[in-house]
């Protein structure tokens, strides 16, 4: 795997606060990776360093081959970037925005295809303070990708949308990935860095504590999985129990049991096909990413 | 190859004309409010000073104030625009672009000088058809002197912003600044008139230069007769774009 962002030792402080203490990561051509964390984690200004937009106290940053802050105008020409909350001028229309931004490229994508793709042919000729939230992101989405970057650097881009809004954006997330491109995206919804990142990086006070695929995180610090389902027959706890805590809910029918490892649930479904249970409901409850953050950190991402 | 900071100038210029054409606050108070002030007070006080105000004593020209306003309310337009721009992000992410500062700075400033002459043209084709004095003056060379002022105080208008917190801010900080250097700036009272230190400090400001020079330009005397005012309006471009480079807030 090719190496597109690698980042050591990266340190940046703004007056006695620190805001990125001690980051190190590195990035892969072609994946989706996501830095997690709750807001003032660091996560805004180790992207910003990484653009070149930042200047780093200390560290050492490599993005494509390149120095961000050394080679700015050559990385500018093959990055893409959005910012978190960013605005353009109120009564700019869509249009004029994609054609300001085309003509400082001197290779760029066809503009009617983008904003196609983007679902924003409709709005040509809109002022960009009648677009939703979900329109303006789908067109800082557009004028990040106008000239075809190599890397495409997000961050938070679906905070303050509505759900339906957020699920049209990370198709086109997703999208972007598919085109080759590599992301690098910021967020705190752990739902969003599991349905999207291939592999995240979990920051808090401007250190990374965890880092690996969504999945492996979960695995590894959340093993616990759980079955509950809804049963009428009799002695069904005791003839689950060699699985693990069986717990029934009081006066009625409603089981659930705990257990771990990946093979769990296929046992519970084993016994119960076995011993011929007959199951009104039936559904599994597997940690996320979420868990995981509360089990490192020991506060939920939005405290 | 072209020059880096001609890469979208010409482009974000024009884009940032339309826009600001768009909002019909700003266009009124660039273009629309220095005409009628003009007007309002030429017919009160005259704006020919041999005929109507023989008194030397009063230097009040309505002609000088509606340039001087056009200039200043140019710098306040400019302040709004770039704190909104800065509260908005939406200059960082212009900057996140291969666009220089400076061109996007730039941008700025040119629509600025555009409006200004496009105001100062109004105000001219008005005076000359209700104020037969106006006949008299050079229309270029008052243009030109109008434009050195407007470009000398849009150079404080970047340290102003700079200053400037948030977005609400913009109007009144601007006002501030600005209308007290009207004051002082010899166009309602002679400047020695002034006690000797706030005569002293008033040489300090663009306006007081601007004044000068324009109430020369409007009289008939060269450009020669106030090297001083304009060599004033230079050096003070140049100290005031030297400390705004280094007080500027992108964000």
């Amino acid at each position: 795997m090719t190496s597109v962002i690698s980042v050591s030792n990266l340190g940046k402080r703004y007056g006695r606060t620190v805001a990125v203490d001690d980051v190190s990561l590195e990035v892969f051509e072609g994946e989706i990776f996501g830095l997690i964390g709750p807001n003032g984690a660091g996560k805004t200004t180790t992207m910003e360093c990484i653009e070149g937009n930042r200047v780093p106290d200390k560290g050492t940053i490599s993005v494509l081959g390149l120095d961000p802050r050394r080679d700015a105008n050559a990385l500018r020409q093959r990055i893409g970037v959005q910012h978190q909350e960013a605005q353009l001028q109120k009564r700019i229309k869509v249009w004029e925005a994609v054609d300001l931004w085309q003509s400082l490229y001197p290779r760029v994508v066809d503009s009617d295809t983008l904003l196609a793709r983007l679902g924003l042919e409709a709005k040509r000729d809109a002022w960009f303070m009648t677009l939703s939230g979900g329109q303006k992101q789908r067109l800082f989405i557009a004028l990040a990708l106008i000239h075809e970057p190599e890397v495409v650097f997000l961050d938070e881009l679906t905070t303050g949308l509505d759900p339906q809004a957020r699920r049209a954006i990370w198709a086109l997330v997703t999208g972007i990935r598919e085109r080759g491109t590599t992301v690098f995206l910021t967020t705190h919804l752990m739902e969003e860095a599991e349905r999207l990142c291939d592999r995240v990086a979990i920051i808090e006070h401007g250190r990374i504590i965890e880092l690996g695929t969504p999945d492996d995180l979960v695995q590894k610090h959340c093993p616990e999985r759980s079955v509950v389902f809804t049963s009428d027959d009799a002695n069904v706890a005791e003839r689950l129990q060699a699985l693990g805590t069986v717990e029934r809910a009081e006066g009625g029918a409603t089981y659930t049991i705990r257990g771990a490892g990946d093979d769990f649930v296929t046992d519970v479904i084993n016994i119960i096909a076995r011993e011929g249970i007959r199951v009104r409901g039936f559904r599994t409850e597997i940690p996320t990413l979420e868990d995981v953050f509360l089990k490192l950190t020991g506060h939920g991402i939005r405290d | 190859m072209k020059p880096p900071f001609l890469r979208g100038f010409w482009k974000l210029t024009w884009l940032e004309t339309k826009i600001f054409t768009r909002e019909p606050m700003g266009f009124v108070g660039t273009l629309v409010a220095p005409l009628i002030l003009f007007i309002v007070l030429g017919r009160a006080f005259g704006v020919s000073r041999p005929l109507a105000a023989p008194n030397v004593d009063i230097p009040f020209n309505p002609a000088i104030l509606a340039a001087v306003l056009i200039a200043i309310s140019a710098v306040q337009s400019l302040v709004a625009i770039i704190s909104i721009y800065r509260e908005g992000g939406i200059l960082k992410r212009l900057r996140s672009t291969p666009l220089s500062p400076v061109t996007i700075m730039g941008a700025q400033v040119a629509v600025k000088l555009v409006f200004t002459v496009i105001s100062l043209s109004l105000l001219m084709l008005a005076g000359r058809r209700l104020f037969p004095g106006v006949m008299r003056v050079n229309v270029f060379s008052f243009t030109a002197a109008v434009l050195l002022s407007t470009f000398s105080i849009l150079s404080l208008g970047f340290v102003i912003a700079s200053l400037v917190p948030t977005a609400r801010f913009a109007q009144p900080i601007s006002a501030a600044v600005l209308y007290p250097m009207l004051f002082l700036s010899g166009l309602f009272f002679p400047m020695d008139h002034l006690p000797r230190a706030l005569e002293g400090l008033a040489y300090l400001f663009p306006t007081t230069h601007a004044v000068a020079l324009l109430d020369g330009v409007w009289n008939g005397s060269g450009w020669g007769a106030h090297w001083v005012n304009v060599a004033a309006l230079l050096v003070l471009f140049a100290a005031y774009t030297a400390l705004s480079t280094k007080v500027f807030r992108w964000e």
